[in-house]
């Protein structure tokens, strides 16, 4: 969701009064009293307290729900984290870990009476290990700076979110952030060794080891996407790969998005797993080339980006059997980048989509459901009929590898009604997504956003199953409460709904914040 | 026969918890040696079994737990694809069940990820009798918390799995193995170094020996890859990781207890007496010793990894190492969350879980 300031206060603002209540009646100290009590661990310029400091932390970059949290506090150390947390696990004050903010679903929102725990000092590289392709760093360094420090040793980290300049590991660790590489190199539970954690009491526990496996149950799978509920990430090791000797995009235009999405399946068959594969209709590819103008073809009903890397022989095999692929599906244009420039032109282009997609209406909104592929065509179809049923556009950018769709609604939030339709409609892909036997949410994670929409994909049972994975870690409930997981009771009061209530953002939604 | 015996398998488990009589989850059990004895009524699952779908353009297979994994690599690669962790069988009877909780990979691990990284989803009945799903039929997929790898490894304490979706690739066009005789430290020194270029390497061991070095990718890369490492071809090379993977390498032909050490990769040679076969990289070293089980894994451990008395340790010996006090409490809230009653596979895992 694009982060414009004017959502905060839009008609989308929710009540958290309930919540607030709840966490001020169960929390024993009073917000003066924890002020004292965390200048005792950290400086006093580690602790933000006033509306003014508080204020950008209100949200994530789903900044269409704020809510001021009650402190923010910034440690350095992780004996500060576990002290912090053992005095709020004491006197029940909720917490919430947050990194950079740059989550699109609500994960580090606050809820009010809580203390916002910032991993924004965390920011070292402590190793470097380039026999070992390991690298073990602080929470709050950047995804990119990783792949930067390591450079110098030809490695990179391979999961490369679209925010990477400005996310950070310990937010990757906390949603299992993917990018436009997974179908290839995996997600961040497929790149992460060992991730020490601080539970909600305190204590400090390592998942994982510097072997490839550790003994027992892998917590280390579980804590990946957890979204912060289970422990606070304070260290990570990841595992790094070789550079490529060479990576190649080829460029394909379509004149019907049927025909790109039967090329991306004959690339497969052809037993070639391009290192990146990424599809984007014609909405998409007109507002990133108006933005970038690296010469996409304006005209194309699709277009697909194939990157293909690895020996510089291989590279050149793959390329030849893809071009020719792409013209026996039917493409109109087949490019090849020519150079590393030109590489980095066509990529310039798709990573750009979405603020290119945002210079055309006040605001957007961005959806993650993932599909089986070969539903593609038929996802689109009814997309393009759901556009005009609630009569608001959307333009898609789709990780058509592995399946992972970001369709982008446009809207204008200060148009009265039209947030909540967007959301609507929002609501609608993601059960289509359902439907077809996918996910709600292939990267960015349910937060608050889609907590109505896990009562589609999830059972009462498998909820109560979740539950009792939280309580496992956390018995207090206190750690990024309400995320993620809605409660059985919601459930079945949203299944219940009638169905042109349901998908609406009404008061229902803050009732476990 | 392909049958689908999900109701009948909730019956029996509720039944059992009615009873309160714990069960043993037996697939083909080819890997009975593994892990502690259950000591539990046998619950007989590798009569549900059948592949439930596979489109080789999705890249992902779903199939019942007790469909043999020979069938199912076998149903892969007519289609040109495998399972690119390797899994070894350890028998005939091998089904896809017991080897996703048993979490097991073979030779291409250091290259290619494990049993859990290949798992998307999983239906499975927990503690409760309740027939749960999580994860799915999709590469990406961050819904709820990812119950579906936690089953990797958990040695069917968590619950009965019943359905398993698993992520596929394309077998490599092309596949050959290097050899050359060297030292140990050598051996891993090299391993290390080639593993971290741009090149199809897909395995890595030592036998004491000799180094081999599988390439595995397109024809011309495999080309361009023996030409820049330079080593001698070797000729049999499928049979040889065959039996690497399998255990039929004349290294595991002993009386002696075998132990599988996971470590960090280019950590150094070892204290502990006995006879070394280094796989992955050297993040997996199998060992025949009679050391005394606390040595072993007093060193393992304090050379960052930990131990697993594989095949033919003592009976009353843990199989798998401990892990610190608060992850161990983990384990047991887990095992709480997922099974309650303690019906599934009591001290499989580790005594008293």
């Amino acid at each position: 969701m694009v982060n414009t300031e004017k959502h905060a206060t839009g008609a989308s603002a929710i009540d958290h009064s309930m919540t607030d209540k709840t966490a001020a009646t169960k929390s024993t100290l009073d917000k003066a009293a924890l002020i004292t009590r965390l200048r005792e661990i950290v400086a006093a310029d580690a602790l933000l307290y006033d509306e003014e400091d508080l204020r950008p932390y209100e949200c994530d970059a789903l900044s269409a729900y704020c809510k001021l949290p009650m402190i923010v506090v910034l440690p350095g150390t992780i004996e500060e984290v576990q002290a912090i947390m053992r005095l709020c696990y004491q006197h029940h004050v909720p917490v919430i870990a947050r990194g950079a903010g740059t989550g699109l679903s609500g994960g580090a929102t606050p809820i009010g009476g809580d203390v916002v725990l910032s991993l924004a000092k965390f920011m070292s590289i402590l190793n470097i290990d380039p026999l070992a392709r390991t690298a073990v760093v602080q929470p709050g360094v950047r995804n990119l700076a990783i792949s930067q420090a390591v450079a110098q040793h030809r490695l990179y980290y391979a999961p490369d979110p679209s925010s990477q300049i400005a996310c950070t590991i310990g937010g990757n660790v906390a949603e299992n952030s993917g990018g436009v590489h997974c179908l290839k190199y995996g997600l961040t539970v497929h790149n992460v060794r060992k991730v020490k954690i601080v539970m909600m009491d305190g204590e400090l526990l390592t998942l994982g080891g510097d072997a490839l496996d550790s003994s027992g149950y892998d917590l280390l799978a579980l804590i990946n996407g957890s979204e912060g509920m289970l422990g606070v990430v304070v260290e990570v090791t990841v595992k790094l790969i070789p550079m490529p000797d060479r990576a190649q995009v080829v460029l394909a235009a379509f004149d019907d998005v049927e025909k790109a999405g039967i090329a991306v399946g004959e690339v497969i068959s052809a037993g070639i797993i391009p290192g990146g594969l990424e599809m984007m209709d014609k909405l998409a590819t007109q507002a990133a080339e108006d933005f970038v103008q690296v010469g996409y073809p304006t005209d194309a009903e699709a277009i697909l980006l194939c990157e293909l890397d690895g020996t510089n022989e291989e590279v050149s095999e793959q390329i030849l059997i893809v071009r020719e692929i792409m013209k026996q599906c039917g493409a109109t244009k087949t490019r090849t980048a020519c150079d590393e420039a030109e590489r980095e032109a066509f990529w310039k282009g798709r990573k750009a989509a979405f603020p290119a997609v945002g210079r055309l209406a006040p605001d957007y909104y961005c959806m993650d459901g993932t599909i089986p592929r070969k539903h593609l065509p038929y996802v689109l179809r009814r997309m393009g009929e759901l556009s005009i049923e609630y009569d608001l556009r959307v333009a898609n950018v789709f990780h058509a590898g592995d399946g992972n769709l970001h369709p982008l609604i446009l809207y204008d939030a200060n148009t009265p009604g039209e947030l909540k339709r967007t959301e609507a409609f929002g609501g609608k892909i993601l059960e289509l997504c359902i439907e077809v036997g996918g996910t709600i949410t292939g990267e960015h994670g349910v937060g608050i956003e889609k907590l109505d929409q896990m009562h589609l994909q999830f059972s009462n049972e498998e909820l109560t199953q979740f539950h009792a994975v939280k309580h496992a870690f956390d018995p207090a409930g206190l750690l990024n409460p309400g995320k993620a997981v809605p409660t059985p009771k919601r459930c079945s009061e949203y299944r219940q709904l009638p169905a042109q209530n349901k998908n609406r953002p009404s008061q229902n939604r803050c009732e476990h914040l | 026969m392909n049958q689908n015996l999900s109701k009948q398998l909730q019956q029996q488990v509720l039944s059992a918890i009615e009873a309160n009589q714990p069960l043993q989850i037996q697939g083909g059990s080819s890997k009975n040696f593994l892990g502690r004895a259950a000591n539990a009524t046998p619950l007989e699952v590798s009569g549900h079994r059948g592949i439930i779908s596979y489109d080789p353009v999705e890249l992902v297979i779903t199939a019942r737990a007790g469909t043999p994994l020979r069938k199912l690599e076998q149903i892969l690669a007519d289609a040109g694809q495998m399972l690119p962790f390797e899994p070894p069988h350890f028998g005939l009877n091998a089904t896809l069940g017991g080897t996703i909780a048993c979490g097991l990979s073979g030779p291409s691990r250091s290259f290619c990820g494990s049993a859990r990284d290949y798992v998307l989803g999983v239906k499975l009945i927990n503690g409760r009798g309740e027939i749960l799903n999580f994860g799915g039929q999709v590469m990406k997929n961050v819904a709820g918390y990812d119950c579906s790898r936690l089953m990797a490894g958990a040695m069917g304490t968590l619950g009965l799995l019943l359905e398993i979706s698993l992520k596929v690739l394309p077998r490599q066009a092309a596949e050959i193995t290097l050899v050359n005789k060297t030292s140990l430290p050598q051996a891993l020194e090299t391993m290390n170094h080639w593993a971290g270029k741009s090149l199809p390497l897909n395995a890595a061991c030592y036998d004491g020996e000799n180094l081999y070095l599988r390439l595995s990718g397109a024809k011309t890369a495999v080309k361009s890859a023996h030409q820049l490492i330079g080593y001698k071809l070797y000729g049999n090379g499928n049979p040889f990781w065959q039996t690497v993977k399998e255990h039929q390498h004349p290294f595991f032909q002993s009386k002696l207890p075998l132990w599988r050490l996971s470590l960090p990769a280019g950590m150094a040679d070892i204290n502990i007496p006995g006879t070394w076969f280094i796989d992955w990289c050297g993040a997996q070293r199998w060992l025949l010793s009679d050391s005394a089980p606390e040595l072993v894994r007093k060193q393992t451990q304090a050379s960052g990894g930990h131990a697993t008395l594989f095949r033919r340790g003592p009976v009353d010996c843990e199989t798998f190492q401990l892990p610190a006090d608060g992850i161990m409490q983990l384990h047991r809230r887990l095992k709480q969350a997922f099974d309650p009653a303690g019906i599934f596979n009591p001290g499989r895992l580790y005594a008293g879980l």
